[in-house]
């Protein structure tokens, strides 16, 4: 019994590794995002994985998309975005919103 | 200073509002100033503890610590908001017919504010915590003067609370016969909207699917960003284009509380 759980276990996992969603980098230097701007396919859930390079903390906000989730200086975020509809979408670091901005694009 | 105002204007607003809202539902219960000033104050301690703790809750749970945990003071908010609801929609009415006169009102009156309480410290603990981190990210860099720095947030602590204060007066203004209907609708729609964003989180997470993304879209006409689109969020927890999740957290709970309301006031008539 146990072993077929594991085995269920395993073929859940390895399926939602296939089915994993497309990621995306960015990083964030000097309070900018590079890349400022992200490309990424419509109708899909992305992972954006942003990385503070900054000792300061920073907070990824988009209000189109209705995210935000602050990263403490010198670490990663984890953001999952969509499925968005085909558009351009504004994103800023809250905390330097002056600098830190980017959209991305869905197509 | 500018920007640090603006910041923090945003950052209160959305506390400042559910304050107003709560400092009107409750105005006919005996000692409920105290209840506000003790939810503050605990808000505010617990915003500097847990901006302190941010690092450590954002490494929690594979990186997506800070949408749990925004999820669960969401759902702790929105549990005590329906509980207070659900208590008013039994003895709002008496208490406001006359106030003074009913010992043991002010008894379970002071219970319904612990809760109200706990509303406000969680709301001011969420957006609190982040102004701290923000403000102590420009105090770090040496960018900003520590004076600019305080006027900046003193000016957008202002502007914040003076929204609140004015829904508030706003919301003391309706006639008595309207009040005690008006007040526990936006109770309602505040505890429905906070359940919305809960979910919000939990499908920028992933732990939830977000259903149909987005269900419609009306930014073309209210966008979240406009001046509208952020007060209805404040007050609604409304989102231009929700994923399906986030409206169907926002029914389930409207109707639960509403469900909880009619039950409770029926028992009441029988009784």
């Amino acid at each position: 019994m146990k072993r077929i759980v594991m085995a269920a276990l395993v073929a859940v996992s390895m399926v939602a590794l296939a089915d994993g969603e497309p990621e995306f980098r960015l990083v964030i230097e000097n309070h900018k995002f590079s890349p400022e701007r992200v490309e990424v396919p419509a109708g899909k859930k992305v992972k954006l994985v942003i990385e503070n390079r900054d000792s300061t903390p920073e907070e990824f906000e988009s209000k189109q998309l209705n995210r935000e989730k602050v990263i403490p200086g010198r670490s990663t975020g984890i953001v999952f975005v969509g499925p968005l509809k085909p558009g351009e979408y504004k994103f800023v670091g809250e905390f330097n919103e002056k600098t830190a901005k980017g959209v991305i694009v869905a197509k | 200073m500018f920007g640090t105002a603006l910041i923090v204007f945003r950052e209160v607003l959305e506390a400042a509002l559910i304050i107003g809202i709560v400092a009107a539902a409750t105005r006919d219960v005996p000692g409920r100033s105290r209840y506000i000033w003790a939810g503050l104050g605990f808000g505010i301690l617990g915003s500097i503890i847990v901006a302190l703790m941010a690092e450590g809750i954002s490494a929690m749970a594979q990186g997506m610590g800070q949408e749990i945990f925004n999820a669960t003071v969401l759902g702790l908010a929105v549990v005590m908001l329906a509980w207070h609801n659900i208590w008013m929609s039994a003895h709002g009415r008496e208490l406001a017919a006359n106030a003074k006169a009913m010992g043991g009102a002010v008894r379970s009156g002071a219970k319904a504010m612990s809760a109200l309480a706990i509303v406000i410290a969680l709301a001011v603990l969420r957006e609190g915590a982040e102004t701290v981190l923000f403000l102590s990210g420009i105090a770090l860099s040496g960018e900003s003067s520590p004076a600019k720095m305080a006027i900046g947030g003193i000016a957008g602590l202002a502007g914040g609370a003076a929204i609140g204060f004015l829904l508030f007066a706003g919301l003391l203004r309706i006639p008595l016969k309207w009040f005690f209907s008006a007040t526990s609708a936006l109770v309602l729609l505040l505890a429905a909207g906070m359940a919305s964003q809960a979910a919000r989180f939990l499908i920028q997470a992933d732990v939830l699917p977000s259903l149909a993304s987005p269900l419609w879209d009306m930014s073309s006409i209210v966008a979240n960003e406009s001046a509208i689109g952020t007060l209805l969020k404040g007050l609604v927890g409304y989102d231009a284009a929700p994923a399906g999740m986030q409206v169907a957290f926002f029914v389930a709970v409207l109707v639960a509380i509403l469900v909880g309301m009619t039950w409770v006031r029926r028992g009441e008539k029988a009784a």
